[in-house]
């Protein structure tokens, strides 16, 4: 890793001369965090059409009452495996690739702490992402019991289920990697002059999620573990037969799956952070509140997992404690909202694509916020438990949250990464069919949840007809929207206006210094930081 | 920065995530030890599942009551006098009966109510007057009957009577085996 210490910073070619392999081997053994998080990037991206064509499976089936296209046991499996990938292998990738691509470049990083690390982190993903789709051409087919993997269905199913718990296994591996990777990078290789408070937001949502990772990916791993005993070598953690109770399995895995939520989207409240101020022309309203507000998140959401649960039969003081700490979450999530509002507030607003999915993210987060605080209600939860109106809930916090986030993201940053502008009238047409799709799919779910459809099932009663109907199309329009971002994308890779250095006016950091589209080595002299 | 300060941040953070993964195994006997503690889980799911059929508003007096035919040489009579109990629950009541005579006969009860409408509401779940019940010579026995009043039992009704006569079933073995065929047939 010895650099030559003389050459100049500007205009360093792509390939720089260090003996690297061309084609295929390039990408196989690279190390460099621009090369890992782009490809950490076009992973989630395929997986993304992957897991959205099997929402359209389960789309296609619901537009009508009855049984019509998938046999009931194949439309478990798309909802187990749509669950599992958008959480692990898109919307988690998707933020990997933000943290290699922008963490070194925001705090002047040359690269990652561990960059051999970083690349075995990255290339796990494929290797489990095909255990995972491997299933569909199992006896049986893929794993259906649901993407929480609740026993009994985890212990009984067939072969597939091991390749599922497998695939959780090295999934975790790969995070785990890639957050430590991450905490030590921005621990220890910030310029000089850059103070944890002078952080962007970005990099400082990603160090807290990070540490959540490492809290929580393990018990995970724990759990599917205890699941793969319990299958094949004679332990009871779950079988009531041999003592065991397959309710702890809820505790466990809702210990991790609740800062998974976190995970999932305090990167995109960092993104967010960073185009707000950018469009608005102002810095961000209440910088230190923000961090402040994320670590709050982060603590509270080790004490509100049993939420998930509140039908298992728990103590009335223990549904009252969870009740109550889930509404205390409320808080700091409101003062971040508070706090976009009020970066927006009098500042030089413009509408570039970016700005608009970080808009349509503050308004529709929120009412996946406010949704949330409906089911937090232990008596309304007991009504509305595995219904719609949680389906509903989580897909405005991570669609329209996290999703949009990542979609703004990539935006923001294309013409930094590819040093062309994208083509801003698709942007537009892409954000206006996604932002109005995304409402016809997911607000009708509310009514159907509340008036008693339930969740996971090929089929429904014939009053929920109509609403089902409209998801359906919205959902539809929804998925064939996201091949415009996807020639967006491409368009403004192959070529296009030139970007500036500087590329947004308004924007303010580190990464704006280097030339567009960004060179294969940066900041290999730390830039000071005043 | 300093590779030897990355090194040793990682293996904190590798200390971490091995702890963390214990700490998923740990959860197990925290979990019982919780449960236990509270009380909940215990097993016991008739503690936790409060039957919501039992009407404890209203409180209703069973009065038992039991008689033999002149022809029965038995001694026939209920273990507990009365009961008191809320419509909806499930009670279990006793009654002795003893064969005085010599011989094996076989018995039916008759039950029968007062008030005469209350017949309908009380649900019998078991009860020795299904059958005919044999005694052997100079046997004695001890035999149930499990019930529950139906909670849609008239308001002004608080004291129900059940009584039980015993009459002798004549041959009772030889006149169904003879009814049977002519039936089928």
């Amino acid at each position: 890793m010895a650099h030559d210490a003389t050459h100049a910073h500007d205009a360093i070619p792509a390939h720089d001369g260090h003996g690297q392999p061309g084609g295929i081997m390039r990408w196989l053994t690279t190390t460099n965090h621009k090369d890992i998080g782009s490809l950490y990037l076009w992973f989630a991206g395929t997986m993304f059409l992957v897991a959205g064509s099997f929402a359209l499976v389960i789309r296609a089936e619901l537009f009508q009452p009855g049984l019509q296209v998938v046999h009931p046991d194949f439309f478990n499996q798309m909802t187990t495996l749509h669950g599992l990938i958008m959480v692990f292998g898109v919307i988690m990738p998707a933020w990997a690739g933000f943290a290699n691509w922008q963490i070194p470049l925001m705090i002047g990083a040359p690269d990652m702490a561990f960059p051999r690390m970083n690349n075995w982190g990255f290339w796990l993903l494929p290797v489990a992402g095909f255990l995972l789709l491997l299933g569909l051409f199992m006896p049986g087919g893929a794993a259906a019991g649901g993407w929480t993997m609740y026993p009994p269905l985890f212990v009984q199913g067939g072969i597939s289920y091991d390749l599922t718990i497998f695939a959780i296994h090295i999934l975790g591996a790969s995070s785990i990697m890639g957050s430590i990777n991450i905490i030590t990078t921005v621990l220890n290789m910030r310029a000089p002059g850059m103070t944890l408070m002078k952080m962007p937001l970005f990099v400082w949502t990603w160090l807290i999620t990070a540490y959540l990772l490492i809290a929580t990916v393990p018990v995970l791993a724990g759990a599917v573990t205890m699941l793969l005993t319990d299958r094949h070598f004679d332990t009871h953690f779950f079988n009531p037969a041999g003592g065991g109770d397959p309710v702890m399995f809820q505790h466990i895995f809702w210990f991790f799956g609740h800062p998974e939520v976190y995970i999932l989207i305090l990167p995109a409240f960092g993104v967010v952070s960073q185009i707000i101020p950018t469009f608005a022309r102002k810095p961000l309203f209440g910088y230190a509140s923000m961090v402040y507000a994320t670590a709050s998140i982060a603590i509270l959401s080790f004490i509100v997992w049993a939420h998930h649960m509140f039908t298992v039969g728990m103590p009335a003081a223990a549904q009252l404690f969870f009740m109550y700490s889930t509404m205390l979450i409320a808080v700091p999530t409101g003062v971040k909202v508070f706090n976009w509002v009020a970066t927006m507030w009098k500042g030089s607003m413009t509408f570039e694509t970016p700005m608009l999915f970080a808009i349509a993210f503050v308004c529709l987060f929120t009412i996946g916020g406010f949704s949330g605080l409906v089911c937090a209600m232990t008596p309304v939860d007991i009504q509305i438990h595995d219904t719609y109106y949680v389906v509903a809930h989580f897909h405005y916090v991570l669609v329209s949250g996290a999703l949009f986030a990542i979609i703004a993201g990539v935006y923001y940053w294309l013409p930094k990464w590819t040093g062309h502008m994208y083509d801003e009238k698709l942007g537009k047409l892409h954000f206006w069919l996604s932002v109005i799709s995304m409402n016809v799919t997911f607000f009708p779910m509310h009514f159907l949840g509340l008036a008693g459809m339930p969740r996971r099932y090929a089929d429904y009663a014939l009053q929920f007809a109509e609403f089902n109907m409209i998801a359906s199309i919205g959902a539809f329009i929804f998925g064939f929207s996201q091949l415009i971002f996807l020639a967006v994308i491409i368009k403004a890779i192959r070529g296009g206006r030139k970007a500036s250095d500087q590329v947004w006016e308004g924007a303010q950091g580190l990464e704006w210094t280097v030339p567009s589209p960004a060179p294969y080595h940066t900041f290999e002299t730390a830039p000071v930081v005043k | 920065m300093d590779k030897a300060d990355n090194r040793i941040l990682l293996k904190k953070l590798v200390v971490v995530t091995v702890g963390m993964f214990g700490f998923g195994f740990a959860m197990v006997p925290f979990y019982y030890k919780i449960c236990e503690v509270t009380g909940i889980n215990s097993g016991d799911a008739q503690v936790l599942a409060r039957n919501t059929q039992v009407d404890t508003r209203r409180t209703i007096t069973l009065e038992f009551d039991a008689n033999v035919d002149a022809h029965l040489p038995w001694r026939f009579r209920p273990l507990q006098r009365s009961i008191r109990l809320h419509p909806g629950e499930m009670v279990q009541v006793l009654y002795e009966v003893e064969n005085l005579s010599d011989r094996d006969i076989t018995g039916q009860a008759i039950p029968s109510y007062g008030p005469q409408l209350a017949g309908r509401y009380v649900k019998k779940i078991e009860c020795f007057c299904f059958t005919g019940q044999t005694l052997k010579a100079g046997e004695k026995k001890q035999m149930p009957v499990m019930m529950v009043m139906d909670p849609a039992l008239p308001n002004d009704v608080h004291t129900v009577t059940l009584s039980y006569t015993f009459f002798v079933q004549p041959d009772s073995g030889k006149a169904a085996q003879g009814g049977r065929p002519a039936a089928n047939g």
